[in-house]
């Protein structure tokens, strides 16, 4: 593959197709086996990082490295050498010139933990600006982001493409892809299969490309209304336990048998809380605030509420869905218990059969029911996760950015998952932060912003428009429902 | 350049090999010492690690100090799994003697065949009562559970020789700091008529074995590895992190209060000021030489009671002062723990320097 100057290129592929080496080694984290870099029409060994900086490469990983408690400018000093901040002289005026140019937005002087995710990926990219990067590598960039800072990286990518910098760019969103790329290279198994022009594919048809003879595409699933009230919350109202985390405000909703809710919102709006209230984890014991099947469970803990029916798929993978030093088989005991425990005895040799049940029924690429999770990839591991919850059958799914970081096969198989639950009766809340996602499987949507839930309405009654401003808080106090409970309570 | 770099999987082959690397190292390290001391580096090891193997008296000898040290590291193993920092094995230890003591001295007179189950029986509740403050004050104020251990050691400690100086002093024991001498009816039995081994080392084998069943079979043992391994996982499963903690905090403190109640009804056969040379801090090693298996904490125990046993034979028969026990005890910790370190990472020698 090649990339000429000022070309916006997209690295397409499942989960474990081979992208991460990819670039991985592009940037001299990982070397190649064989095969050579042709840089400016010489070749070039990129032994290093540094070597990959010195040459004008610069990637922002997926998860950003960046020191909380430092400022922008000192985390962007971290990473250059001697003879760099020589040549800059000034770093946080260089950064503010940058800044400007770009339309990035980034106050050198102000300290990491308190940017949102957006403001520290621009912090990122501006990093990888001061070397006068001549290849951008962007692994993953829009995953976290709400669909106007979308925008505003893509307005950013593209005028540094227009001055001649070269970006690769990995998403599995193939939306943004058609949007914004120039050229595409499909990878599969570690090979690239195909290029393409995605300015004249559709996201379908490059969906096929990737996922070769995958035939059902994922979208057109109809919707549903379920009547049967299964789980109630009624003015949730909690404290952060954390200094920076969201306290819950006067949340109410109803999740329906047979139906998916949907909840969208920017990350840190108190998602996380909202989880952790109600899955028990959070730990304090509250009264008349939730109900399964009309059972107050406010006061429950998470155990309890699990055995009551209730499943979760958390946001973080390992080391919160899945124990990363413990093998499948063990990780499917931890939340599945029921049938493989007889008197406090485990019968190791059940689990392990059922594990490998999970595997094959979801496909999830492994050596085994043996193989550590640390080992899967993260749509990989997300699949387990995902079939060991489904698998126990439960009332009430809570579910948490469920094809976040995973591709469109993977994705697809989560989604038909999740739909044939609810198709069998289980109540579904669904959390995420993708809103075409949402909007694909959720019956009911609502947004949540500042630890405030919007009241929630019928996904066809809705729209994008009406959802991202709900996501960016309009409801708030404007909204009757809402002031009506403020002034209730 | 040397360069340190993270293995992508931990390696199994260090995990068992890192012991017997310290071990190595360890014994490179105790000849050079003695070398200094001008002794014969292979005759203080021989007296060090063999003799105390070499007859039955040793043995039993050697046996007698393996049964606290594996009591004690069953129980710290199970405790270091669940990621709970116990360092109180000694002080539980201690009050399991003083509470043993203060219920056998009861039995002084008597011969009835509930002594030594009741006596038995105080010593373990003693050592989980000792075990209990420190964890009731992580739950209830998250205090940091190293430090309160530490502490509760040494109340532990000045408890006890107050307790044989004063309310526990044999009344016609002349004003020594000694308790009287228990009854018979009291005594944990030997193992054989010779020799001072009891049957403390044999219950520290099945405490072992149980310890293993408990963490490979069953579901609380499981719950115990993956709160020690991932308590954001334990926590999104459900499992509750007050009974995990209480229960290996208090089996902990069960199985060092039985080692302690064991050395006053078995070998010392009375209370005295000084009940434990440390075992309680050198189980510590014992847990980790052992890999925090029940199982690999057997064949630890013996290695650490050969070189108590050693110690004493290096005193006897080269004047090598018994500090040299503990010394060994650090230095072994030391190794194992900088061994330990390449089990997640490895040394690379870059020859270019270009980083």
């Amino acid at each position: 593959m090649q990339l000429s100057p000022g070309e916006i290129h997209a690295l397409l592929g499942e989960n474990g197709a081979g992208k991460s080496t990819l670039v991985k080694s592009i940037y001299g984290v990982v070397a190649p086996n064989s095969g050579q870099f042709m840089w400016d029409g010489k070749e070039v060994e990129i032994k290093s990082p540094a070597i990959a900086r010195e040459l004008g490469i610069g990637m922002v990983f997926q998860h950003f490295s960046l020191f909380e408690t430092l400022t922008v400018s000192q985390n962007i000093e971290l990473c250059l050498s001697k003879a760099q901040l020589e040549t800059i002289g000034h770093l946080g005026s260089k950064i503010s010139t940058l800044s400007k140019a770009y339309g990035l937005n980034v106050d050198p002087d102000r300290l990491v933990h308190t940017l949102s995710i957006g403001e520290r990926q621009r912090v990122e990219i501006m990093r990888c600006l001061v070397q006068d990067v001549k290849l951008l590598i962007l692994d993953e960039p829009t995953s976290v982001l709400t669909p106007q800072e979308v925008a505003g990286l893509f307005d950013v990518l593209r005028r540094l493409s227009s001055e001649g910098c070269s970006i690769m760019f990995i998403s599995h969103k193939l939306h943004e892809v058609t949007e914004i790329c120039h050229s595409a290279t499909i990878l599969r198994g570690g090979k690239a299969i195909d290029t393409c022009d995605p300015r004249i594919e559709t996201p379908a048809s490059i969906a096929k490309m990737m996922v070769g003879d995958l035939a059902e595409q994922d979208a057109g699933y109809s919707k549903k209304i379920g009547t049967e009230t299964l789980f109630k919350a009624e003015d949730l109202t909690l404290d952060s336990k954390q200094p920076f985390g969201t306290s819950l405000k006067h949340i109410s909703f109803e999740l329906k048998k047979g139906e998916i809710l949907g909840v969208a919102g920017v990350a840190g709006n108190g998602q996380d809380e909202l989880m952790a209230a109600i899955s028990g984890e959070d730990g304090r014991k509250l009264k008349n605030v939730m109900w399964l099947d009309g059972k107050d469970i406010s006061s429950l803990g998470a155990g309890t509420r699990r055995s009551l029916g209730m499943a979760y798929v958390p946001e973080e993978r390992l080391g919160r869905g899945a124990v990363p030093d413990m093998s499948l088989a063990e990780n499917t005991l931890l939340t599945h218990k029921v049938g493989f425990v007889k008197n406090g005895w485990v019968e190791w040799k059940a689990v392990k059969q059922y594990a490998k049940s999970i595997i094959d029924q979801f496909k999830v690429k492994c050596h085994g029911e043996f193989s550590h999770a640390k080992s899967l990839s993260g749509g990989n591991l997300q699949k387990f996760i995902m079939g060991r919850e489904i698998g126990q059958n439960p009332k009430v799914l809570i579910c948490a950015h469920p094809t976040w970081g995973v591709d469109v096969g993977a994705a697809l198989a989560i989604h038909q998952a999740l739909l044939a639950l609810r198709d069998q009766g289980a109540a579904i809340l669904l959390i995420s932060e993708d809103i075409d996602e949402l909007f694909l499987l959720a019956d009911r949507m609502a947004a949540i912003c500042d630890g405030h839930l919007s009241p929630t309405v019928h996904t066809e009654k809705t729209s994008i428009d009406q959802i991202g401003e709900w996501m960016a808080g309009t409801f708030i106090n404007t909204n009757t429902h809402d002031t009506n409970q403020e002034t209730a309570a | 350049m040397i360069q340190v770099q993270a293995r992508t999987d931990s390696s199994t082959l260090m995990q068992f090999a890192s012991p017997i690397i310290a071990i190595a190292l360890t014994l490179i390290f105790g000849s050079i010492l003695f070398i200094i001391l001008d002794k014969d580096p292979i005759q203080a090891l021989h007296v060090l690690l063999i003799m105390p193997l070499s007859d039955a008296y040793n043995v039993g000898e050697m046996l007698v100090k393996m049964g606290p040290l594996l009591l004690c590291a069953v129980g710290l193993s199970l405790c270091y799994r669940a990621n709970l920092w116990n360092i109180g094995a000694e002080g539980q230890l201690l009050a399991g003697a003083l509470g043993g003591s203060a219920v056998g001295l009861l039995f002084v007179d008597s011969d009835s065949s509930l002594a030594l189950p009741i006596t038995l029986l105080a010593g373990i509740v003693s050592g989980m009562f000792w075990a209990a403050l420190p964890t009731f004050l992580k739950i209830k104020f998250n205090s940091n559970l190293i430090l309160t251990t530490i502490m509760f050691n040494y109340i532990a400690l000045y408890l006890l020789v107050w307790a044989v100086h004063g309310p526990l002093r044999d009344p016609d024991g002349f004003g020594f700091p000694e308790s009287a001498m228990f009854s018979d009816a009291t005594l944990l039995p030997t193992l054989i008529e010779s020799g001072r081994a009891h049957w403390g080392v044999v219950i520290a084998i099945l405490a072992g074995i149980a310890a293993w069943v408990i963490l490979s079979k069953t579901h609380l043992g499981f719950q115990i590895r993956v709160f020690g391994s991932d308590a954001p996982a334990a926590k999104y499963a459900g499992f509750s992190a007050n009974k995990i903690t209480w229960f290996v905090m208090l089996f902990a403190g069960a199985l060092a209060g039985l080692a302690g109640v064991a050395e006053v009804i078995g070998p010392i056969g009375q209370l005295v000021p000084v009940v434990s040379p440390g075992y309680g801090y050198a189980a510590i090693i014992v847990a980790y030489l052992g890999r925090l298996h029940p199982i690999g904490a057997i064949a630890a125990s013996i290695f650490l009671a050969v070189l108590y046993m050693g110690g004493d034979l290096a005193q006897i028969e080269m004047s090598i002062p018994t500090a040299v026990v503990g010394m060994f005890q650090g230095i072994l910790l030391f190794f194992l723990l900088a061994c330990d370190f390449f089990i997640r990472y490895r040394i690379i020698l870059n020859k270019d320097a270009n980083v």
